[in-house]
């Protein structure tokens, strides 16, 4: 971990929710055995699967568009400097503070401090990654604010005193029968003859929240979006959670990555047009709110934009790693991740699951702190095909197996190997060994691992090129 | 050092002596390339459970509606008000809100409100759990790409689609979480 | 037309068959084969686990044994993936821009052998026969990584006596990955029952593929289960003929 001051910086440990407690291949055999895990998953991705397709193929120009999208955030990356700095002219001409946080304990200290400052004690939450990614609940809880989170997976998920499992709805791994059992169990007032239908689970969510919308003073929220041009921040959301939280309270806090920039107004044309699509499988999400700044008379007329490095620095300094700051959060990735499909989200440890956490939580935090994540992939590929803004996870993945620390054991079978391929001599000999292991039915470790579940292939007669040289 | 230096140095020491970025292909059809078409926003509203009203008496819609305590922005066409209609205080004790709206977008079933006078602050049309809007068709475009030409950024916008909604639930879309349950568009010629 | 054959270390030593079959099939198409002795391995699997320049030497190796062959088929969607997309990448990577270039020159001339067959020999009807059920796996290298595309399913619709079914989601990967399959050994497992399922739900008695690697998962967890589906790689399926 580089810390030289003005140095990319990767996170710092003990704060916030980007590392595991344990390595993947664990964490992932505990998720595997829970038979209703696996149903819930295999039910929910393969639903969003059909329904984004479904839109995705009504756009004659999404190719098109993903390649535009690829572009703009590379091109985005590039200036970024500039482009910062231009978003922080125009939000403090339209009325808004802009305050920059190197890492998470830094930004928890500033959003903690502007709380503080109005004398709330309860903040109202639109989901937001960022918020999750440095641990804010948790600092505001230790400074005697209570966080209340308002979309409804996030509810389910703080209810059900759990964690989120899935970028875009967070309580993934849980059906409609679990969740009515949450509602039941800690919902204030809630209906005893709750049912489990979805429209009903979700009127009571309406009815629990409506008093504290109107009751609470501060906001914080992420934000999908800002325009360099304008100053416009944007959120884009479903269920009108987002809009009260941007639009009743008298302050509203905002943090943000530094990496969700857009240069232009117009460019959001390109974003506005991936995103839903990807992500819910909708034409557009029912809600989208803009603002810029302050507006007299209109919303909160106090706006604190909070600007968050947090280790993105240090995922920009890597040329291959870098792309990973173009993910939009759409979750398309987890989506189709065969993995994932399988493990759920908190296998992966971090706030950030499935193929893009995998390669986003190691370089944020260093590739120590989450070194079995670059291995969570067959490399199938199917994320890349999936990605909106065409981040090569499969590539990043393979770049990062380069960085992280490999065990001596396989070191030594890895130069072996590479040895006695360079070798022909050494390799037909090794394949006739091959031959004489003939009734192996269990290996040894780390190679159980394969007999644990599938039989060895009966090791032919003849090698190929044994066949070829006789003829 | 603050840290904005140190995060603008960090970024610029990531990035290094790297060319600059290949320029964007925008080869995905643009504002203006296609023309707006009303039938299709009128699908897509409906496909999201919006309800439509082809019909150029908004005050005998709304009537029909039944909207209880009725409250609007400040700069709503009179005429649009159903005659004898209980008009609401504020937002917070209103059960139905009717508003005008600035873009609506053919492809994707999306209204835009940024808050001219008849379409009022943010919070007016969130509360009421019945949501009456006014769109002229010569305000609907075909894509989000027009949307983004029509629309001044320094306003507050609101885009709406549909009523609100969640997949939050094994990620089925159900519609009625907090915003308006119940969303009528009357689109006027 | 002179061709020149990179086995597979995996076909070579534990799947000649496949590669026999590749052998056959191009020589009765009235091709001339070669097997250049030197090759050993493409070097996907030090590539992929994180061994990127262990692989130098064996993408060198590679490199100088075909570079002066034309046209080049390996009975393998992900070793030919490697060859296409990480032989220049490694050699880039150790800042051998001369092996860059041949890398690439060697990748652009090389086949998968549904590619070779449909794009290459432009032939769809090899003139096969095998009368059996027969349900196909489109291997994620293959698919995604290559895009052969529904060249292999091409080929397959024009084999006499098949009875080609769908294979539900088959474009989900088996969980095999390389070293994956031991390094995630649960979630590999977890990958490949479900794949198992669905080709059991099928109804076939053989499973094909491009990939003897896939195969080789996939028959061994059907092994396991003694579920009596075999699997059989594409080389082989289209290698025979009613004489054979």
């Amino acid at each position: 971990m580089s810390t030289f001051l003005g140095m990319p910086a990767t996170s710092p440990p003990g704060v916030g929710n980007l590392r595991g407690d344990e390595p993947f291949p664990k964490a992932a055999r505990k998720a595997l055995a829970n038979s209703q895990l696996r149903r819930n998953l295999g039910h929910a991705t393969g639903t969003i699967r059909r329904k984004s397709g479904a839109v995705i193929s009504e756009l004659p120009d999404w190719q098109e568009l993903r390649a535009a999208g690829s572009a703009l955030k590379a091109a985005t990356m590039a200036r970024l400097p500039e482009l910062l700095e231009q978003l922080e002219e125009k939000v403090t001409a339209a009325g808004g503070v802009v305050h920059w946080a190197a890492d998470a304990a830094e930004a928890n200290r500033i959003v903690t401090g502007l709380v503080r400052a109005t004398g709330q004690e309860r903040v109202i939450k639109v989901k937001s990654m960022a918020t999750q990614e440095i641990g804010l609940n948790e600092a505001l809880e230790e400074a005697g604010i209570a966080a209340v989170e308002t979309d409804l997976a996030e509810l389910i998920v703080q209810l059900g005193h759990d964690k989120p499992s899935h970028i875009l709805v967070p309580a993934i791994h849980r059906n409609r029968a679990e969740i009515r059992e949450i509602f039941l169990r800690e919902m204030p007032g809630v209906d005893p003859a709750l049912t489990d239908d979805p429209a009903t689970l979700a009127a009571a969510a309406r009815r629990y929240l409506r008093e504290t919308f109107l009751s609470t003073k501060v906001a914080v929220s992420g934000a999908n979006f800002a325009v360099a041009e304008t100053g416009t921040l944007a959120v884009l959301e479903s269920e009108g959670n987002g809009r009260m939280c941007l639009t009743l309270p008298e302050t509203l806090i905002t943090v943000m990555g530094i990496e969700k920039l857009v240069p232009t107004w117009q460019d959001l044309e390109v974003f506005l047009q991936l995103l839903p699509r990807a992500s819910t499988g909708e034409r557009m999400n029912p809600y989208t709110s803009m603002w810029t700044g302050v507006t007299p008379g209109d919303g909160p007329q106090e706006f604190h934009l909070v600007l968050l490095d947090n280790g993105r620095t240090a995922v920009l300094a890597d040329e291959v790693g870098r792309q990973a700051l173009h993910c939009i959060r759409c979750s398309a990735c987890l989506n189709v991740c065969p993995v994932y499909e399988r493990t759920g989200g908190h296998a992966y440890g971090s706030v950030y699951p499935g193929p893009i956490g995998a390669v986003l939580s190691p370089q944020l935090t260093g590739v120590e702190d989450n070194a079995s994540l670059p291995y969570a992939s067959s490399l199938c590929g199917a994320c890349f095909d999936a990605c909106p803004v065409k981040i090569d996870i499969p590539s990043i993945l393979v770049h990062l197996r380069n960085e992280v620390p490999h065990p001596r054991a396989e070191k030594a079978a890895m130069a072996a190997a590479a040895y006695t391929m360079d070798h022909p001599a050494l390799y037909t000999r090794a394949q006739h060994a091959a031959k004489l292991s003939k009734h192996a039915k269990k290996l040894p470790p780390p190679l159980n691992g394969w007999t644990a579940s599938r039989d060895l292939p009966e090791p032919p007669p003849e090698t190929f090129r044994d066949w070829w040289a006789k003829r | 050092m603050s840290s904005k230096d140190l995060i603008l140095s960090r970024v610029r020491a990531a990035l290094g002596q790297q060319a600059s970025a290949e320029p964007v292909p925008r080869d995905y059809r643009s504002a203006g390339s296609l023309e707006p078409d009303v039938e299709m926003l009128v699908d897509r509203l409906v496909d999201y459970k919006a309800v439509v009203h082809r019909e150029q008496d908004v005050a005998a819609v709304a009537a029909r509606l039944q909207p209880g305590r009725l409250v609007v922005p400040p700069g709503i066409d009179r005429s649009w008000l159903p005659p004898g209609v209980t008009l609401a205080e504020d937002e917070f004790t209103a059960d139905a809100v009717l508003t005008a709206a600035t873009v609506a977008v053919a492809e994707t079933g999306t209204i835009v409100l940024d808050g001219s006078p008849d379409q009022g602050h943010r919070r007016l049309s969130l509360l009421p759990d019945l949501h009456i809007c006014v769109v002229r068709t010569d305000q609907v475009v075909a894509s989000v790409p027009d949307a983004l030409t029509r629309l001044d950024a320094t306003r507050p916008l609101t885009w709406i689609s549909g009523p609100s909604a969640t997949s939050d639930i094994e990620l089925n879309r159900v519609e009625g979480v907090h915003g308006p349950r119940n969303l009528h568009v009357v689109l006027l010629d | 037309m002179r061709i020149a054959l990179f086995v597979t270390c995996l076909a070579d030593t534990l799947f000649p068959a496949a590669a026999k079959a590749t052998v056959q099939l191009l020589e009765r198409l009235g091709h001339e084969v070669v097997f250049p002795p030197e090759q050993t391995c493409c070097g996907q699997m030090h590539v992929n686990t994180g061994y990127q320049k262990a692989a130098l030497p064996l993408v060198r190796r590679h490199v100088r044994t075909f570079e002066d062959h034309d046209v080049i088929v390996a009975p393998s969607g992900s070793c030919v993936g490697s060859i296409r997309h990480q032989h220049a990448m490694v050699a880039r990577g150790a800042g051998d821009h001369g092996l860059e270039r041949a890398a690439q020159a060697v990748g652009e001339r090389t086949y998968e052998l549904s590619e070779l067959l449909v794009d290459v020999l432009k032939i769809e009807d090899v003139g096969a026969y095998y009368p059996h059920r027969v349900t196909y796996h489109p291997t994620c290298h293959s698919l995604r990584m290559i895009r052969v595309g529904d060249k292999p399913l091409r080929l397959l619709r024009n084999v006499r006596g098949i009875d080609l079914v769908d294979l539900p989601a088959a474009e989900q990967c088996c969980g095999f990955g390389g070293t994956f399959a031991l390094k995630n050994a649960d979630t590999s497992t977890a990958m490949l029952a479900d794949k198992m399922q669905h080709i059991k739900d099928t109804g076939a008695e053989v499973c094909t593929a491009g990939d003897a690697s896939c195969l080789m998962h996939i028959g061994g967890g059907l092994n396991r289960l003694d579920a009596g589906v075999r699997t059989v790689h594409l080389a082989e399926i289209l290698a025979a003929t009613e004489e054979s």
